[in-house]
């Protein structure tokens, strides 16, 4: 790369990939191949590779880069955005910045599946639950959604699959068998455009009639047989009025109609919760809880219902349970719910979420607690009734009656003249139609910004600016009464009295007595006890240390691509010019984002060979979804309507049959052929079986099995040939870049995890990015958006709340194509290769492989099979919790195949990690033979008690057979890098047969 | 274990032992064995009509889920309450556990069903 003495120093590509060519030299020897091209020769069959190198910008240098992209930062406009619609500028607390959003510690850990070595951000996780289940009044809450529009789906669909009111079928009305009549959801109108869009994309393939109507004067007529069998509201609605639900609820529920309630988070502090209303699920964003809009995400979606919906919950939910030695430990219960086990009938293809952001959200409800919460929403308020107040002096109608934080004013001219101060001073308000502008406040505003308003409205009015008095007795008072009413609240613990009745007592809140919120909130030590900067550093820092992330060691999880993600990387995500954009800002205000969007697309195109990518889908499983979608607008735009079958292999991910199903597809399962390719004479009979219904086949490629199968094109020529799409499963992209593409495969559409592939952290359980690309017959169908215009020249309805997802982490992946170019792109997927073959030669001799090409070559991963020690009693999961003495993150454990590991090194370790990674498992293999032999117990040993805690392995007695140095020291390096798991082995099913989703009572310690 | 000779069996796993028209329906041991630690049993109210080779509820350990098939139609009369608190005991006597109890409307539809034999030898 470095072309002169004079060049610079500091390049990317040699930072990301863990090897050096030293060591890439040892490793090549290992295998036994002579070079690096001859090992992929063998690896990748000739007739898909790419006929010439990646066009991509030169690589930058990361000085260079940081600089080229603090000038695209500022072609981003920070206006201050008052335009509400479920993103409201906030204040992140400095503590929770520094020490959760731009920590390695809470950025790069996975999805907490293996629960001993993730006990923090499982606590701070279901500190999330506990808050969101209180603050909403419900019973129950889950660890995140993707965005507020998805979980509106979610709740759609939840209250579809638990509804009393059935549609008669056609059967019944007509005498004879046949499909049932539409079910009905009733969408308020004055629910947010973005989730009425989402709602219609997931609605309409599951024969679900969304009709939107104004909630005053709604009926639940039987109308042509089918009554509703829900309603979703808004709460405060879409313009920022708070209505009393409760009778509308009542009336509901008497018909047989379930109620959803969106909501917001922060006004629940004021206002009586939806849940106290009789709601039956109650969902929204938590984003005003200290995450930046970011222009769109990412952001923490919550949901929330009743104990007698939980099995129908999407996404992931904490639970308590214990561990071997009878301590509190958490983990994810009740997963027979989700993707990867139910399939096509579980409740949702959720699969990654929005981990990091919910423990943003529940740290920063840690730090203020409910009485910071109270007065944070109290101070809203106060200033948005002031600002009202102002308004109207200036003669200006505030329409809403009762309102938390937004406005709505009416003008007696054209919005214009108003639109053009106030992009002047820097401001962007709602234009709800040509005389009506929202104001939403937030966190952030301050007499100054309440000032800049007015002045803003009565400079459009022709009129001279007031001096706005703040020091009038009635705000003085409500912000007294406020900060006192908190105060009692929290030290009497019961609702004497509240905030919101004190604001209104002082003559200046607009929340009347039947809408106060009387009821306590967070109520659990946890939420008062980390209020001073010193105590909330230390619990961070302490969930932190519990947890096991790449700043520990290499998490070789296959399938899920745990490689890098660079500093250089993630700094501009937190840079004011790209975190605090508004995702609806006028496009004009975003040209910085729009060239980082341009620059990524072309980038994601020339990778896969698409003409066309959409940024907007905000997860593999969301790719997947709008994959789907497109696959279908196609086929109809084709008068092909009825095709709907979609082949998926027995090996794909969970999450392809979930999303066919919320396509409105069936699902027809392909079988595996004995070397655990796609069984071809299978996929014959199949296509030709279904030849005029055939929609689609899902294919991950290379193979779930780790392997490129030889006859891939031969494969997606068959679907070709019977009418179907070629739909590419993008997971194992990393094996792709620079050497084959989809499109080189024959692939039609596919998705890209951002998250995997191109460097966006795990999060610890998301965020993540899913778009997707399309071939050009495809590309007009791409997803479009309501409120932006975005898309193909056909677009689906919106699959994600904001336009582009979570736009501010596609930084990330820019910054990753950017800082390596072509060649380093193609060297990070040829040194990923490298890595799994490299850990296949030396472990081959200790653990069969279950599947490779015929000359042995495997691509980026590879499967250990364990099956055979079962007999003696060893499992996998045992061998995946030995790791952890071991002090390493375990495999994938049982997928795609029950009772094997599969380990996916990635490029970013070098060759001295992946030998201790080699090492350890080598030691463990002594483990089991020592079990194998007779020769260690059967249930007593390092195996079947792993993992060891410090706690057990230090303490006054000491039964087990083995030493306690081979629990917790098994090998000379462990000393120096020791990881102590937190807690023992957990009990699982205790877990699910004692479903506990909140705060546990603390824990006394014993003697 | 032993598969008892008082009671027919089905290719799903599952075990019905008529007397009269009552017939009790259970999980055998060798599902329970493939499923693991049950932790939830979903169960249809009492009074339902289930259908011979039609799903009836499901059974879930932790990590599996898998549905019940009614072994013969008829209507539900009595469900156990004792298995939906403590689903484990599906695990520690799976022969012992009725899960359903029904009053079968066609007691022919037993003949179709494995003896103790017929079952083990789908096992071996």
């Amino acid at each position: 790369m470095p072309e002169s003495y004079l060049d610079a120093n500091d390049w990317f590509a040699p930072r990301h990939v863990g090897s050096s060519a030293d060591e890439r030299e040892a490793m090549l020897e290992t295998i036994g191949v002579p070079s690096l091209d001859a090992l992929i020769d063998e690896v990748i069959p000739a007739s898909i590779r790419l006929s010439r190198p990646l066009t991509l910008p030169s690589p930058e240098s990361e000085h260079q880069y940081l600089r080229r992209l603090t000038r695209v930062a500022r072609r981003n406009k920070t206006f201050r955005s008052y335009i509400g619609l479920g993103y409201h500028d906030t204040i992140t607390p400095s503590v929770i910045l520094r020490m959760v959003f731009e920590n390695p510690g809470w950025y790069t850990p996975y999805t907490p599946y293996q629960a001993e070595i993730a006990q923090g951000r499982l606590e701070s996780l279901l500190n999330f639950q506990t808050m969101v289940s209180d603050l909403t009044g419900m019973e129950v809450a889950n660890a995140s959604l993707l965005d507020e529009a998805t979980a509106a789906a979610e709740a759609m669909t939840l209250l579809h699959r638990v509804r009393t009111n059935k549609p008669q079928t056609t059967a019944a009305l007509n005498g004879r068998s046949g499909e049932s009549a539409p079910s009905v959801f009733l969408v308020s109108d004055r629910s947010f455009p973005q989730t009425i869009d989402v709602l219609r994309a997931r609605a309409e393939p599951l024969d679900i009639d969304v009709r939107v109507a104004p909630i005053d004067g709604m009926t639940f007529d039987v109308a042509d047989g089918a009554p509703p069998f829900g309603v979703l509201l808004q709460y405060p609605d879409e313009v920022g009025l708070v209505q009393d639900l409760r009778p509308f609820i009542d009336r509901a529920h008497e018909a047989g109609v379930l109620v959803a309630v969106g909501t917001d988070l922060l006004s629940l502090a004021l206002l009586t919760p939806p849940g106290e209303m009789g709601a039956d699920v109650v969902f929204g964003n938590s984003q005003r809880f200290g995450v930046p809009l970011g222009y769109g995400g990412p952001h923490a979606a919550f949901f929330a219902t009743r104990t007698a919906h939980v099995r129908q919950m999407p996404g992931r939910i904490i639970g308590v349970s214990i561990d071997a030695h009878g301590h509190t430990a958490y983990r994810m219960a009740l997963a027979t719910r989700e993707q990867h086990i139910r399939r096509e009938r579980a409740t949702s293809n959720i699969c990654t979420a929005q981990a990091l952001l919910a423990n943003m959200a529940a740290m920063y409800g840690l730090y203020h607690g409910p009485d910071g919460l109270r007065a944070i929403a109290g101070r809203i308020h106060v200033l948005a009734a002031i600002l009202e107040r102002e308004l109207g002096k200036l003669g200006l109608r505030q329409r809403n009656a009762c309102y938390f934080d937004t406005l709505q004013v009416e003008l007696a001219n054209d919005v214009g003249a108003l639109r053009q101060q106030a992009l002047e001073a820097g401001i962007n308000f709602r234009y709800i139609d040509d005389r009506t502008v929202g104001i939403a406040l937030n966190e952030t505003v301050d007499t100054t910004d309440i000032q800049d308003i007015v002045n803003v409205f009565a400079g459009a009015l022709g009129k001279p600016a007031p001096d706005i008095d703040f020091t009038r007795p009635d705000a003085v008072a409500a912000t007294v009464v406020a900060a006192t009413v908190a105060g009692s609240l929290q030290a009497s613990g019961e609702a004497r009295g509240t905030v919101a009745g004190g604001l209104q007592a002082s003559g200046i809140g607009r929340i009347p007595a039947s809408l106060h919120r009387s009821t306590l909130f967070m109520t659990h030590p946890v939420f008062g006890t980390h209020r001073s900067e010193t105590e909330m550093m230390r619990y961070i820092r302490h969930l932190e240390r519990k947890d096991l992330g790449l700043d520990t060691s290499m998490i070789p999880l296959g399938s899920c691509t745990m490689k890098l993600n660079s500093a250089t990387e993630m700094l501009p995500v937190t840079w004011e010019h790209f975190s605090r954009m508004h995702p609806f800002a006028p496009v004009e205000q975003a040209e910085g984002y729009a060239e980082i969007f341009r620059d990524l697309e072309a980038a994601l195109c020339e990778i896969t060979g698409f003409a066309a990518v959409s940024l907007q889908p905000n997860s593999g499983a969301q790719g997947e979804f709008a994959g789907l979608m497109v696959i279908r607008a196609y086929h109809r735009s084709c008068g092909e309507e009825h095709r709907d079958v979609v082949l998926i292999p027995a090996s794909a991910h969970g999450t392809n049959p979930a999303s066919a199903a919320m396509a409105g597809m069936r699902v027809v399962v392909v079988a595996s052929a004995a070397d655990g390719s796609v069984d071809v004479a299978d996929l014959q009979r199949n296509t030709a079986e279904h030849r005029d219904r055939l929609a689609c086949l899902m294919i991950t490629y290379p193979s779930t099995h780790g392997v490129f199968e030889d006859d891939i094109r031969t494969i997606c020529d068959i679907v070709h040939e019977h009418g179907g799409q070629v739909y590419m499963d993008g997971a194992n992209m990393n094996a792709q870049v620079g050497l084959t593409s989809p499109a080189s495969i024959g692939a039609d559409v596919c998705h890209l995890n951002l998250h995997k592939t191109f460097a966006i952290p795990h999060g610890g359980g998301g965020p993540g990015m899913g778009p997707i690309g399309a071939a050009t017959h495809l590309a007009p169908f791409l997803p479009g958006h309501p409120l932006v215009r975005t898309g193909g020249s056909h677009a689906t309805h919106a699959v994600s709340a904001a336009p582009w997802g979570s736009a501010s982490i596609l930084l990330i992946s820019h910054g990753y194509i950017r800082l390596l170019g072509a060649e380093g792109i193609t060297s990070a997927t040829t040194h990923a290769i490298l890595g799994a073959n490299y850990v296949k030669a030396r472990l081959e001799p200790y653990y069969s492989v279950l599947y490779a090409r015929a000359n042995g070559r495997v691509a980026h991963e590879l499967i250990f099979d364990l099956r055979r020690f079962k007999s003696a009693g060893i499992e996998e999961m045992d061998v995946a919790k030995r790791l952890m003495d071991y002090g390493f993150h375990a495999p994938t454990v049982s997928f795609p195949v029950a009772g094997t590991l599969m380990v996916e090194p990635t490029e970013s370790e070098d060759k001295a990690e992946l030998d201790r990674f080699c090492d350890a498992m080598i030691q463990i293999r002594r483990e089991i033979d020592e079990v194998v032999s007779g020769r260690a117990d059967r249930n007593d040993n390092p195996l079947k008690n792993a993992p060891h805690t410090a706690q057990a392995v230090s303490a006054s007695e000491w039964t087990h057979p083995y030493s306690r140095e081979q629990a917790a020291f098994p090998l000379p390096f462990v000393r120096e890098k020791k990881f102590w798991p937190p807690v023992g082995r957990i009990d699982n099913p205790y877990g699910d047969r004692h479903l506990f989703c909140s705060c546990p009572a603390i824990e006394t310690p014993v003697g | 274990m032993s598969y008892p000779d008082d009671r027919k069996y089905t290719k799903d796993h599952e075990w019905v032992r008529v007397s009269g028209s009552l017939a009790e329906i259970g999980i055998t041991d060798y599902a329970q064995q493939q499923l693991g630690d049950v932790v939830y049993v979903e169960l249809p109210d009492v009074g339902a009509q289930v259908a011979a080779s039609q799903t009836f509820g499901s059974i879930e350990s932790v990590k599996a889920v898998s549905e019940l098939f009614a072994p013969m139609s008829g209507r539900v009369t009595e469900v156990n309450d004792h298995v939906r608190q403590h689903p484990e005991a599906v695990n520690a006597d799976p022969h012992g556990t009725w899960i359903i109890k029904v009053d079968v409307s066609n007691p022919g539809e037993a003949a179709a069903l494995l003896d103790s034999q017929q079952y083990q030898k789908l096992l071996a």
